[in-house]
């Protein structure tokens, strides 16, 4: 796989509070990203009830939200991930 | 609007600021609660919630947040400006948040399950900001195509719908119109208290918008389509249909401005808030009429609004002054209103309702339409007879002495045509142009003057310079002339009279002569008798003096004898 080389890239999860949803979503991703895309990705953690202007300034409405800004263009999913198969054809890796 | 349909006071309402909806809703929008107004695209929904946002902020110290799914913040403002708000200023001074929900469907995919809680969060985020108590959702289900899982999304709404009345915030939500139901998701009206529905119409080409309430939790309401405008004037609502037949009746009378017409009508002149009718052919004098009372009502100090679809105001003043009336004075002085327009201008609906609201901003005593019959092409009869309807109720609740011209075309049977319009009218005057002798007489008769008394008479009428008169007629021989055919008439009266004056002039002479003839026979045979008379007294005397005589002689006589 030549995308190996590739420097490690930042997704962000919105979230709200610590609710099921939003608690899968976590596991979900930290699972996805540690089995299928080790190093490739950091993740981000935000917590739009501590921060709401966030929601307004990123365009949030659902939640959970998982955005990946690069590259471009900027991808959103939305949902508990909960499936692993979706979520990867969604960044783009297999 | 009467306080007696007001019923015991029920639930709390915001006033919207819209003229017209608050008095049709008692009040305007239910409080704390979500209303929906839904229609097809163009009708007005998102200037309506607009304006109720507004006025809030602006008026009732109500702060707002403007949700919006479509439009961009900047549009918004800019849209609104054309109604004479000044959103940005009210942004400024945090009065009114416009917050700009964009969801685009091409970068988000759906994995699992999720909620809404990031619309939340920034509503109560701008909520709270500024202490909104007012909100609108323009237009809530552009979600609907952002999402593919709708079921997620209807729970959504529903938990919103129902977290906005917790939090005790009027909520106005705007949605598309679906087939056949009054959203394109079924969802909205039944979780909103009131939903009203914004149309537009097109009938003959011409587009009138309309309101109606479809339903008002916990309130009576007007159920008619009212319809309503969008202008510089804002949003305004016009209840035309709510209007009754218990207006007060004014004894007061109002002159004509043709001293003769006056004249005419027993008491001078018809009485104030009646409608009167003026009907006649082409060239017949109606708008001249009707302009004559405008200048009658004005001199008086009194105001008057003139609708014209036929003339422009220029023209108008300019052929008026060829009447010796000078309506430019009176439009100069702010006494008279001259509203022009053509009647396919706009639908009916929209007429009347731009007359009334004239009518109402400008308080009038004299109210002319000329002409009625502009409307007859326009809309079919029994659309003008209700439009009719509710001018002369208008009227008559106001007060307001109304003028109404009706153009009848030639060979047209008068009453016949407009047996509909004459129920409605207090007052007839029915201007006729006949051919008699080689030329056209215009002729006056008042057909009808409910509640007074007046003539008869079929009078010629006649506009020069000096105004409008009203010829007495010719009445001799047993029949009334009018025009060539009265002067002729006239002048051979004149002549036979003149005729009969020389022969009493001449008889007079006669006599006179006679007179002055058996005078003078007096006088001579008075002077006869002095003559006689005086020699009569030289006879007695002479007669006397002989018998003194006499017996003088005699005595002498004797003495002489005597003595001898």
């Amino acid at each position: 796989m030549s995308t190996e080389d590739a420097p490690t890239r930042k997704l962000i999860l919105y979230v709200a509070g610590e609710t099921p949803k939003s608690l899968a979503a976590i596991s979900n991703l930290e699972r996805i990203c540690r089995e299928h895309l080790p190093g490739k990705y950091r993740i981000e953690v935000i917590d739009l009830k501590k921060n709401p202007q966030l929601a307004r300034e990123h365009k949030i409405v659902a939640i959970p939200t998982l955005v990946r800004e690069l590259p471009i263009p900027i991808r959103k999913i939305i949902g508990d991930l909960s499936d692993e198969q979706k979520v990867l054809v969604n960044l783009k890796v297999e | 609007m009467s306080d007696s349909r007001l019923p015991t006071k029920s639930i709390a309402k915001s006033p919207t600021g819209i003229s017209g909806f608050d008095d049709l809703t008692l009040g305007g929008l239910p409080t704390g609660r979500p209303t929906l107004v839904c229609g097809t695209a163009g009708c007005g929904k998102t200037l309506f919630a607009a304006t109720f946002l507004v006025h809030g902020a602006r008026e009732l110290g109500e702060p707002g947040v403007f949700v919006s799914f479509e439009e961009r913040p900047s549009d918004i403002v800019d849209n609104v400006a054309s109604l004479g708000f000044d959103l940005e200023a009210l942004i400024e001074s945090e009065k009114v948040i416009i917050e700009h929900i964009a969801v685009d469907p091409s970068e988000v995919a759906e994995i699992g399950d999720f909620d809404l809680e990031g619309l939340f969060l920034r509503l109560e985020l701008a909520i709270d900001t500024i202490g909104a108590k007012r909100v609108v959702l323009d237009t809530i289900e552009s979600l609907f195509s952002a999402f593919t899982n709708q079921a997620v999304l209807r729970a959504e709404i529903r938990r919103l719908f129902d977290w906005l009345k917790d939090r005790g915030l009027t909520t106005v939500i705007t949605g598309e119109r679906g087939d056949g139901a009054l959203t394109r998701q079924g969802l909205e009206e039944y979780v909103s208290d009131c939903v009203l529905l914004l149309d537009h119409r097109v009938q003959n080409q011409i587009s009138t918008r309309r309101l109606r309430i479809v339903k008002y939790r916990g309130s009576s309401h007007g159920t008619n389509e009212y319809p309503f405008l969008i202008d510089q004037g804002g949003f305004s609502v016009l209840p035309v249909s709510s209007l009754g037949l218990n207006h007060r009746v004014l004894d007061e009378r109002v002159s004509t401005g043709v001293h003769d017409l006056d004249a005419m009508i027993g008491g001078g002149g018809f009485h104030r808030g009646s409608s009167i009718l003026i009907s006649g052919v082409a060239g017949s004098g109606k708008s001249s009429l009707a302009a004559s009372f405008v200048d009658t009502a004005c001199k008086a100090g009194q105001r008057a609004v003139f609708f014209s679809f036929e003339e422009s105001e220029d023209q108008t003043v300019r052929n008026m002054r060829s009447l010796g009336i000078d309506l430019g004075e009176h439009l100069a002085a702010g006494r008279m209103k001259y509203v022009a327009a053509r009647p396919t201008f706009y639908s009916l609906e929209m007429h009347l309702a731009l007359m009334l609201r004239e009518a109402m901003a400008f308080r009038p005593d004299i109210f002319v339409l000329d002409p009625l019959s502009a409307f007859t092409e326009t809309g079919n009869r029994s659309e003008v007879h209700a439009m009719l309807l509710r001018i002369v109720d208008f009227l008559k609740s106001e007060g307001i002495t109304g003028v109404l011209t009706h153009l009848t075309q030639n060979g047209q049977t008068v009453i016949e045509t407009d047996s509909g319009l004459s129920s409605l009218m207090d007052a007839w005057i029915l201007l006729l142009n006949r051919e008699s002798n080689g030329e056209f007489n215009r002729e006056l008769y008042l057909l009808k003057a409910r509640g007074l008394s007046h003539s008869n008479q079929v009078r010629e009428f006649v506009m020069d310079s000096d105004g409008i008169r009203l010829m007495l007629p010719y009445m001799g021989q047993g029949k009334a002339l009018t025009g060539a055919a009265r002067r002729v008439a006239e002048a051979q009266e004149r002549r036979q009279e003149r005729l009969r004056e020389i022969e009493a002039e001449k008889a007079q002479h006669l006599i006179e002569q006679r007179r002055r003839r058996t005078l003078a026979q007096i006088e001579i045979l008075r002077s006869e008798l002095e003559a006689d008379e005086a020699e009569l007294r030289g006879l007695v005397e002479t007669e006397t003096d002989r018998r003194t005589q006499i017996e003088t002689d005699e005595a002498e006589m004797r003495q002489s004898r005597g003595k001898r």
